[in-house]
């Protein structure tokens, strides 16, 4: 042995590294993600994401089908915030088309786009915290979802997919004491905020298995293509909302709240204080609201409906009608890219426009997608249990990465 | 955006990438620039290093299938640059046999949108990395978004009681897929009306 002097190894020690599924049925995977980690020890070597698990083939089928048809697909996508997709797939449209909204109809958008900031990011928020280990945030958390998911109900009929924003305009108006409800309920949200904060922003461990975990630099947000919180989680201060504002986001009084470290722990707080600000937003919006009642949400043009008293008198609007819900509105040839601030990141509609009823191609940009892709970037080096804090704080829904 | 800013834009891109350049046009407030495939790498890298753009996020990669074409596919890139909060698009035609050089090496994030192209469509991408499916199933075959293949599909999964595993059939179609024809008689169609065939031919 004097002459040999490297280490010997035990047998253990030799042993080569370890690959484990991580899902696809994984409570931890947020739905249908399984990933193949590569393991050296606890220490997480390489992630392979494997999606494609609830691929439905949403372009494919919505080329087959009429611009208003395909509505309802762009609810099944991010199905914890539907209506935000729905919101870029109407300004597509009406971007193609130059259609003007009424100012009514802009306002609710930007109330139930706001709701559904707020539904995302408790979900989000609180599912995470289960993914590191307590229990009470998600239950708290989901009492408020349902709050919400009933004035959703209420708008439009679905809890869930609703259909509601609709090219030129909204389906339906609200009715008053919906928006009364509303604005109770954003006056004693704050105080759940401060609940839910009061449960994990101080906890001992949800700090210990968050902070310094999953650092995202902004170097890293360039060259992955994130958005949203991603991005500003890690000190850019980028918001669609503010840098390229669509609908009448310009005029609201709002402040976009921005992480220093990138880490898992940034971003938590960016959503909090999101979650407080799109409540501001709410508030503004049903005080405007306030001033233009009575005004028509849709732009009886012929991308809508005509009101259900003309056509029982006018024969021309029963046609339209008719012709409508059957054929559907054509949209001039060309192409366009209409991208919102969804809540997690920017969600895109690139539409190409052959000039007949249907479109040619759709491709919709998910901001999950680019996150999960870099999975394998933030996760190298970390321990395993600090996938699924990472993976938590992603933000990723399977109906929008998979499509 | 103002147009102004993307004339400006415009310009200088045509100018310093003469040769890359094939057109460019400002439609519904989008800068769109088409671009050569061969000079896809070195052209998106000008726009990502050069001070007068840095495009560097990434927004999306897809294609276009046009199948009357003789360049079938479009290549479509989107960038944005938070810097100058702007957007651009390019644009690059690919014949059905042809090699696209893959952005990897600029942008890590093309990957998996370079992997869904590929999937989608079959379009190769040279010295991309990893190069597998990644939206269809294990062991798929064809590329769904061409305009020739079928929406329904080739094949069709059930359980198999039997076998007690899941097996893949074709697709038994008990109704015909409805495409309804919306060309409306009023408004003058193009073709023969199904029954009109004998005052067509006379």
């Amino acid at each position: 042995m004097d002459g040999n002097v490297t280490d010997v190894m035990t047998g253990e020690q030799s042993i080569r590294n370890f690959n484990i599924n991580f899902g696809p049925q994984h409570p931890a995977a947020h739905g249908v993600l399984r990933l193949v980690l590569e393991l050296d020890g606890e220490v997480v070597e390489r992630v392979d994401p494997h999606i494609g698990l609830l691929h439905r083939g949403t372009e494919k089928l919505m080329e087959s089908r009429t611009y208003l048809q395909n509505l309802p697909y762009l609810d099944r996508l991010d199905y914890v915030a539907p209506m935000n997709q729905e919101h870029a797939w109407c300004l597509a449209i009406e971007r193609m088309t130059g259609t003007e909204i009424s100012r009514r109809a802009s306002l609710i958008r930007v109330l139930y786009s706001e709701i559904g900031r707020i539904l995302n990011h408790l979900l989000n928020v609180t599912t995470q915290a289960m993914d590191v280990g307590a229990l009470t945030p998600p239950l708290w958390g989901f009492e408020e979802r349902e709050k919400l998911m009933v004035f959703y109900e209420r708008a439009c009929g679905a809890r869930l997919h609703s259909a509601y924003f609709r090219p030129g305009g909204v389906h339906q108006d609200l009715p008053q004491d919906l928006l009364d409800d509303i604005a109770t309920w954003a006056g004693e949200f704050p105080e759940i905020i401060d609940d839910i904060e009061g449960l994990l922003t101080e906890n001992r461990i949800f700090k210990q298995r968050n902070v310094d975990i999953g650092i995202v630099s902004q170097q890293d947000c360039q060259d992955w293509g994130m958005s949203g919180v991603m991005v500003r989680g890690s000190g850019l201060k980028w918001d669609l909302r503010r840098s390229q504002p669509y609908e009448c986001y310009d005029e609201f009084d709002f402040l976009i709240p921005v992480g220093r470290n990138g880490d898992c722990y940034d971003r938590y707080l960016c959503r909090m204080h999101e979650m407080r600000e799109s409540t501001k937003i709410i508030n503004q919006a049903i005080a405007k609201l306030e001033k233009c009642k009575g005004e028509d949400v849709l732009v009886r043009g012929k991308l809508s409906p005509p009101s259900r008293a003309t056509m029982k008198s006018s024969m021309e609007a029963l046609i339209h009608h008719f012709k409508l819900y059957t054929e559907g509105f054509h949209v001039p040839a060309g192409e366009i890219y209409a991208a919102v601030e969804a809540p997690k990141g920017e969600f895109g509609v690139y539409l190409v426009s052959d000039g007949t009823n249907k479109p040619w191609k759709v491709k919709l940009r998910a901001p999950g997608y680019p996150h999960l892709q870099a999975m394998d970037h933030i996760c190298r080096g970390h321990m395993l249990a600090d996938v699924s804090a990472a993976l938590g704080s992603l933000d990723i829904v399977f109906g929008e990465v998979d499509r | 955006m103002e147009l102004a800013a993307f004339q400006d834009l415009q310009e200088t891109i045509t100018a310093r990438q003469e040769a890359a350049v094939v057109g460019s046009e400002i439609r519904h407030g989008e800068l769109t620039i088409t671009v050569t495939p061969a000079s896809l790498v070195d052209f998106i890298s000008y726009l990502k290093m050069d001070g007068a753009c840095r495009f560097t996020t990434l927004i999306d990669i897809t294609a276009v299938d046009w199948p009357e074409r003789e360049k079938r596919f479009e290549l479509v890139y989107h960038f944005l640059s938070m810097h100058l909060n702007q957007r651009i698009r390019i644009k690059a035609d690919v014949r059905e046999d042809e090699l696209v050089p893959s952005i990897v090496e600029v942008h890590p994030g093309a990957n998996w949108y370079e992997r869904e192209v590929f999937d989608m469509y079959g379009i190769l991408f040279s010295g991309h990395p990893d190069l597998r499916r990644i939206l269809t199933d294990y062991g798929f075959r064809g590329y769904p978004l061409r305009k020739d293949f079928p929406t329904t599909g080739y094949v069709e999964v059930r359980y198999d009681e039997e076998q007690k595993r899941v097996v893949y059939e074709p697709v038994q179609l008990v109704q015909e897929y409805r495409q309804f024809d919306f060309m409306s008689p009023w408004e003058g169609a193009e073709y023969i009306l199904p029954g009109d065939e004998k005052k067509g031919g006379a």
